[in-house]
């Protein structure tokens, strides 16, 4: 019997390719689409017309499809703690939890009760064997839709039962594959925003609602008042817009913001690099790894070199500081080993 | 590929949410669809034809509802037909609108729409009376109540007439609509005679999808307008073929009703009882309340340590098709709001199963239902 894959099709291209890629392979494939944002949204994977594009290509492949209800999972796992970090001055990525609560642990725990040997994604990142067993994490084949960094935190286990078959491919040979199979998701638009923040609120609009803004102060690195913010927690290290600073030049950046205090320091792009950054819940794929590693920490940032300590990453040159929340991936190479998140 | 109907060995017991169609009501509807041509709102005598069958059609069913043929509005359905009376008489009467917390979603975003209020029901979800007098109490005006016959999710039928007693003690202005979808099959009509509007949708007993009506003993005010076919009090072409089917698929309901209530209920009553006794884990939502006041067809557990998307997929895979609480537009099964009224915790709730048997429904469905539900229950004693 071939083996059984429930892959995850968000009613985007790279997923409805994935699904026919596998059916081609051979494999037994069933597709599910993800319910994940009950409320109000424009777009993203949880759009009725997204998830009927799944069913329609799953349809088209022949395939069952089906559509798990996890919104309150979801609420739980990602947009809570979504509010509740930017209520302690933190900036989290929610697709990373997503991914990591619900895309993989969750999914996985329904493809064991249903008898599911392995789970699929349309995601861009490979996975490749390296010594005795020991899967990594590789950088998907065209570096501009890498996806590995969203990925980071996924470990062995979960590497045993995942499959990600686009992520061999350049986002043109996708397209291309997905338009001579005449799949309806051939020429879609890929969705970029968070998927439960519509365009028209914002970041703002949609913690407004469930967290308590405070207005602050900004100021110089010598303490001198040079503006002020409606809200602190909406403030990030690195934001250069929205502070109420005469413009003109030298540009100024945010280089700190102390809640507590309602106070946030601006200064030059000098003063936002540092020669360490802490991190916490740092986690191996495998096992630690020793030495100078590449660690990445944005989607789309460059990887700079650095070696890990148990609760920091040690810059090789000066490194732009990296806002409370986000996550960190620890690169070998092109192989992710590891993942932590910012504090 | 795509498309294919469902095997034929699978044992449906989702007759709640639509039901097999009477053979009866399939023939009664082909000329419709074949031989005869006519807008029942022309003058020719093609016309004239479909306008005949559509009056006899309305005759039948004002007869088998306890009403009169006058009070008969067509519609497309059940949710139509309950839009028609919440907004209709919102509108005719002037005044607040009130339902029941386990109302359909038909009736409830009407409601919600109205800015009106919600009243709570007991844990076996039936309406609590006292607290509909306050209600209405506190009101300066009610203009409607709704209060389904019986519960699509539960099978819980309503003390309608207290009910149309505290409205009148309390509220007279008020009428009472009753969303009759889910009972008209299986009660007679004296179960629904204290409502004064009362929706029902032929898929629900025997007839098509997409045609139903409301019987409306008080007046409203059109939902829908245009052209004013049906009794200037909904507009829209007749659909011929529809209600003549779904008159007949009423009257072979009414005929065979003693039979099949009787039949149905010895059905699901040998389901539950086995199905609880199949593990500690499955129990009956509604305790040890009275099985005389639910639906026949209606059987609803709850399995624990389990979720009802999980386990529903599990039984479709053992050919055992049935249902949890409701499907959201995508096709998500969605937390039941009707239990969440009820007071049903939440870790309950998230197993809870509704198996749903009709007039079609055989011996053979509840075996294999039952052998299907133990299968499922040994494969999650393994992987869970």
């Amino acid at each position: 019997m071939s083996v059984r894959v429930l892959v995850a099709m968000s009613g985007g291209v790279d997923s409805s390719v994935a699904a026919a890629m596998l059916v081609d392979q051979g494999y037994d494939v069933t597709g599910v689409t993800l319910r994940l944002w009950g409320g109000e949204a424009d777009q993203g994977c949880c759009s009725i017309s997204d998830v009927h594009d799944a069913r329609r290509v799953a349809d088209q492949l022949g395939i069952d499809h089906h559509v798990f209800n996890f919104s309150e999972d979801f609420d739980r796992h990602v947009v809570e703690p979504f509010a509740r970090d930017h209520a302690v001055g933190r900036t989290p990525n929610p697709c990373i939890e997503c991914n990591r609560h619900l895309k993989f642990d969750l999914l996985v725990e329904r493809a064991d009760v249903l008898g599911f040997e392995k789970i699929a994604t349309g995601h861009h990142a490979r996975i490749v064997e390296r010594s005795a067993g020991i899967r990594r994490l590789h950088r998907g084949a065209d570096p501009a839709k890498d996806q590995s960094y969203v990925l980071a935190m996924l470990d062995q286990s979960t590497l045993r039962r995942c499959l990600f078959p686009v992520g061999d491919l350049q986002k043109t040979e996708v397209r291309e594959l997905a338009a001579s199979a005449g799949l309806r998701t051939a020429a879609k638009s890929e969705s970029q925003d968070i998927c439960f923040i519509r365009s028209d609120e914002g970041r703002s609009g949609f913690l407004e609602s469930r967290i308590d803004f405070h207005p602050g102060e900004v100021v110089d690195t010598d303490g001198n008042r040079v503006g002020s913010v409606e809200a602190v927690q909406l403030v990030t290290i690195g934001q250069r817009k929205g502070l109420g600073v005469a413009g003109g030049a030298p540009p100024r950046y945010v280089v700190e913001v102390d809640l507590p205090a309602a106070r946030v320091t601006v200064g030059s792009l000098a003063d936002l690099d540092c020669n360490f950054s802490s991190v916490e819940r740092i986690e191996w794929s495998h096992q630690r790894v020793e030495g100078i590693l590449s660690v990445q920490s944005s989607a789309h940032g460059e990887p700079a070199a650095g070696v890990v300590t148990s609760d920091e990453v040690e810059w090789m040159s000066p490194h732009r500081r990296i806002a409370a929340g986000q996550s960190v991936a620890f690169y070998d190479g092109d192989d992710i080993v590891g993942s932590a998140v910012a504090i | 590929m795509s498309g294919q109907p469902r095997q034929r060995e699978d044992a449906y017991l989702d007759h709640a949410a639509t039901t097999t169609m009477r053979p009866e009501a399939i023939e009664a509807m082909l000329p419709w669809m074949t031989s005869h041509v006519g807008n029942a709102s022309g003058a020719h005598r093609a016309a004239r034809l479909a306008r005949v069958a559509i009056d006899d059609a309305r005759d039948l069913i004002a007869d088998l509802m306890g009403g009169d043929s006058s009070e008969i509005v067509f519609t497309s359905g059940g949710t139509e037909a309950d839009n028609l009376a919440v907004f209709g008489a919102a509108q005719a009467i002037g005044g607040a609108a009130v339902a029941s917390t386990v109302e359909h979603p038909a009736v409830l975003a009407c409601v919600e729409e109205l800015g009106g209020r919600l009243v709570a029901v007991d844990h076996h979800g039936v309406l609590d009376i006292d607290m509909l007098g306050s209600v209405l109490g506190e009101l300066d005006r009610t203009a409607v109540v709704s209060v389904m016959t019986a519960n699509n999710e539960t099978g819980v039928v309503q003390p309608l007439a207290e009910i149309a007693a505290a409205i009148r003690s309390k509220a007279p202005s008020a009428v009472l609509h009753t969303d009759a979808v889910q009972a008209f099959g299986w009660i007679e009509p004296d179960g629904y005679a204290d409502a004064d509007l009362v929706s029902i949708s032929a898929h629900k007993f025997g007839g098509p999808q997409g045609v139903g009506c409301l019987l409306a003993r008080r007046p409203v005010v059109p939902r829908q307008v245009g052209g004013g076919q049906e009794r200037e009090l909904r507009s829209g072409t007749h659909n011929v073929a529809g209600i003549v089917a779904m008159a007949t698929a009423a009257m072979v309901c009414a005929e065979q009703r003693a039979n099949t209530v009787e039949r149905v209920k010895s059905l699901r009553d040998r389901f539950v009882d086995s199905v609880t006794a199949l593990d500690e884990r499955v129990s009956r939502t509604l305790g040890d309340f009275d099985v005389q006041n639910t639906l026949p067809g209606h059987a609803h557990v709850c399995v624990e340590g389990v979720d009802s998307e999980t386990f529903l997929l599990l039984l479709e895979r053992e050919g055992v098709l049935a249902a949890a609480a409701s499907s959201c537009a995508s096709g998500a099964q969605q937390s039941s709001h009707v239990l969440s009224a009820m007071g049903v915790e939440a870790s309950r709730a998230r197993g809870a199963l509704r198996f749903t048997l009709g007039w079609s429904s055989t011996d053979d469905d509840v075996d294999r239902a039952l052998a299907g539900f133990e299968s499922v229950l040994e494969h999650l004693s393994v992987t869970l």
